[in-house]
């Protein structure tokens, strides 16, 4: 048993240096490399100026701009660092709800959202993203009858036609990866870059 | 449930397949010791480590020793990690200023990484320094999985030798596993996943400006090479806290298709390793029938309950599904099936929250980790479970026609049964004991995030996943606290060890046994008799120990539901 001690200490070592430092350090140089771009988080620049990352999405309240789903990210509160309080889209603090399907705090806040929506877009059933947090909190995406739901409101705002944006959101609309896999979706930020974009022009 | 979704649940059932076989040739040629194509670059920098090891690889080790020799590689494992977190705010590698992580949650972050269940009472980019979660967390990723690998390779020769005493050389195993094996398929892996939009950087966190003027802070890191580990060695613990939910760490439908392939993939191709050795590759596919059945059926429950949604969103004529905690690109099937595969898997990765789904939905990842984590299964960890499965379904085939029972070529006696009774029966001790205490402990209590039965899911979900090193959590719970560090590290370490040492001496005690050739008598183990007779066995072994207890909770919350009941 005891000859075993040594193997123990050494293979250890040996091993953890080429899994734990050579493997990810090979890995971050090749990728910054042959895939610098996404490397770095895949940020977007206006104007010399990160204004966020293609795939993580932020917050937006203005009627001129499309909005993401709710997010239950959280921050630790300014004035007590033992509490948290509620910050949506806070990318250096991801998480879901976690809240379950018999939550009474989930049912309040699912129908305070699904009144507000409503009110907003009389016409359309309200799609089922836009009044649910996602798992990240930091969801870049919404379904595309999320977008079209939006679309009177931001036409509005911008005093542009509605055919106008909606035809902003059918050009910003992947479909499925090979027509199998995932779900289609609308990315909220390249949207309204091309909603700024249309508007400035 | 629609057309499109049970296509890409049945692309995803045919990879794994597929890759069964080319997977289980070269495993098995890397385990015996023959060359392959990597043998060139590989050979020289493996012998170089046996070398300075003092390791002599033509020297075979007794069940025991090399039991031993796992544990202690094990215990340096342990100081490593905790030793860099307690640490991490001298050293290097730390662009965000993370500060020394405290004393219990450090070792219940090691005693997670050791054992291979990578819970999260952290979260990653939040707590953790680039140093860690590399030299820390990536390594113990590589050396668990290689761990799980070497012994069901060891158990594996326990049924496949006759009349020996020895059942391999561990490091001679957990080399060949990280060299050959994991280190391979990650480079490539992590360079995909890359490509897909996963960062790989060791820049400090950038600070953006939004379109609206706000500021956000986007964490990076080096996290591409450390997802490719986290899957493919079914370790599941993310570098960010909301794990491959968050986009970073799953950008695309189909950076989420590779990496629920790579969760079951080395898994799987185990059962054709088993196969190959012991000289019949039906009796692999065999087993891989047994774990198809019960992920199939897990599969179609899960992606029913949550295409059906709930009686809230219902209520308010929300329709699609409940998509509360899942992400837009993945959407309900690929959130379901991931729940399922990671669950069935010891992976714990998640790619939506667990925690959110219907009451139904989520017991099906519950009942995965319950059985065992069997259906597929950690890598090596699957097989040895199921084998000891398998030993018992035996043994009652053999009381049935009162027969003395075999497999594989061997007898199956009282001490078989006996170590795999004791491997199966201290699960539930763990997880069903813990439970207990908690709900009874107001301090326990006040951790849940959801009242009512709800509630009472969360710390058995807890416990169940820490017992079955899963690391997948109902992630409302509040799991940082002294109590829970503390008995979720022990349910940890049990679910762990008290698993392995009863295999292994299965695994020597078979060893030292004659191989007897098929009889007229012997009970054919590779037709459709057995695979029912085994999923039997586990079903009802299952059904027994946890069914009270899932009655508490999902069973209970879903009548709740269904009469509108909130709490």
């Amino acid at each position: 048993m005891l000859r075993e001690i040594r193997p123990a200490i050494i293979v250890l070592v040996v091993l953890t240096a080429i899994t734990g430092l050579a493997y990810p350090l090979a890995i971050t140089g090749i990728a910054g490399v042959i895939f610098p771009n996404q490397a770095k988080g895949s940020l977007i620049e206006k104007d010399g100026k990160v204004v966020g990352s293609a795939l993580i999405g932020q917050e937006f309240k203005e009627d001129k701009y499309f909005h993401g789903r709710p997010s239950a990210t959280l921050a630790p509160d300014p004035n007590d660092s033992s509490k948290t309080v509620s910050s949506p889209y806070n990318a250096a603090n991801s998480g879901g709800s976690n809240l379950g399907p018999t939550s009474k705090a989930l049912n309040d806040r699912i129908k305070e959202d699904v009144e507000k929506l409503k009110t907003e877009n009389p016409s359309a059933s309200v799609p089922i993203d836009l009044v649910t947090t996602s798992g990240s909190g930091l969801d870049p995406d919404i379904s595309p009858d999320a977008a079209l739901f939006q679309v009177p409101r931001v036409a509005k705002a911008r005093n542009m036609s509605e055919d106008a944006v909606r035809q902003l959101v059918t050009r910003n609309t992947q479909g499925r990866f090979a027509g199998i896999l995932g779900e289609p979706r609308v990315n909220v930020l390249a949207l309204n870059l091309a909603l700024d974009g249309a508007s400035a022009n | 449930m629609t057309v499109i979704g049970w296509i890409q649940i049945l692309l995803f059932c045919a990879i794994v397949v597929a890759l069964v076989k080319p997977l289980g040739w070269y495993m098995t040629r890397v385990f015996s010791g023959e060359r392959t194509f990597l043998s060139p670059v590989l050979r020289p920098i493996e012998r170089g480590i046996y070398w300075i090891g003092g390791v002599d690889e033509r020297r075979e080790q007794h069940w025991l020793t090399y039991t031993v020799a796992m544990l202690l590689f094990h215990v340096g494992g342990f100081f490593i990690i905790y030793g860099l977190m307690r640490l991490q705010a001298l050293l290097p590698f730390n662009p965000a200023g993370q500060s020394a992580v405290a004393e219990d949650l450090s070792f219940n972050t090691a005693i997670s990484f050791i054992t291979n269940t990578n819970w999260q009472n952290y979260g990653g980019e939040s707590t953790l320094s680039y140093l860690v979660q590399m030299l820390g967390l990536t390594h113990q990723n590589f050396l668990s999985a290689a761990t799980g690998i070497a012994l069901a390779v060891a158990l594996i020769r326990g049924f496949a030798r006759s009349s020996v005493r020895t059942i391999g050389n561990f490091w001679v195993d957990v080399t060949r596993s990280t060299l050959y094996v994991l280190l391979p398929i990650c480079v490539v892996y992590a360079l995909f996943l890359v490509s897909q939009g996963m960062p790989q950087t060791l820049g400090a966190y950038v600070d953006a400006t939004t379109l609206e003027g706000g500021k956000q802070t986007i964490a990076l890191g080096p996290v591409a090479s450390q997802v490719a580990i986290k899957m493919l060695g079914t370790n599941g613990g993310g570098f960010f806290n909301a794990n491959a939910a968050h986009p970073f760490e799953n950008p695309t439908a189909l950076s989420n298709l590779v990496q629920m392939i790579s969760i079951f993939a080395i898994g799987a191709a185990m059962t054709n390793v088993f196969g190959r050795m012991v000289g019949n590759e039906r009796q692999g596919w065999a087993i891989l029938a047994v774990m198809g059945v019960l992920f199939i059926a897990g599969v179609t429950v899960t992606y029913w309950a949550e295409a059906n949604g709930t009686s809230t969103l219902e209520a308010f004529g929300l329709t699609g599904g409940n998509m509360e905690g899942k992400e837009v690109r993945f959407g309900i099937v690929a959130s379901s099936l991931f729940a399922v595969v990671t669950t069935a898997a010891s992976c714990g990765a998640v790619n939506a929250m667990h925690d959110s789904f219907t009451a139904l939905g989520g017991m099906i990842p519950l009942i995965n980790m319950q059985l065992g984590e069997v259906i597929v299964g950690g890598v090596g960890a699957g097989l040895y479970g199921m084998l000891l499965f398998v030993v018992l379904a035996i043994f009652v085939a053999g009381l049935m026609v009162g027969r003395t029972p075999e497999y594989v070529g061997k007898k199956i006696e009282a001490r078989e049964v006996k170590m795999a009774m004791l491997a199966i029966l201290v699960l539930p001790l763990m997880y069903l004991g813990w439970t207990a205490v908690a709900v009874v402990l107001p301090s326990a209590v006040a951790s849940m995030a959801n009242s009512g039965p709800h509630g009472f899911t969360e710390v058995l979900y807890a416990f169940t996943s820490a017992t079955g090193n899963n690391g997948s959590a109902f992630a409302g719970l509040t799991g940082n606290t002294f109590f829970y560090n503390l008995t979720l590290a022990s349910s940890m370490f049990v679910g762990r060890f008290f698993m392995i040492v009863p295999a292994m001496a299965i695994a020597g005690s078979l060893a030292g046994k004659k191989s007897i050739p098929p009889s007229a008598g012997t009970f054919p183990t590779t037709g459709g008799l057995f695979v029912g007779l085994v999923v039997g066995v586990i079903l009802i072994i299952g059904g027994l120990t946890f069914f009270p207890a899932l009655a508490l909770g999902p069973i209970v919350e879903h009548l709740a539901m269904n009469v509108n009941t909130l709490f």
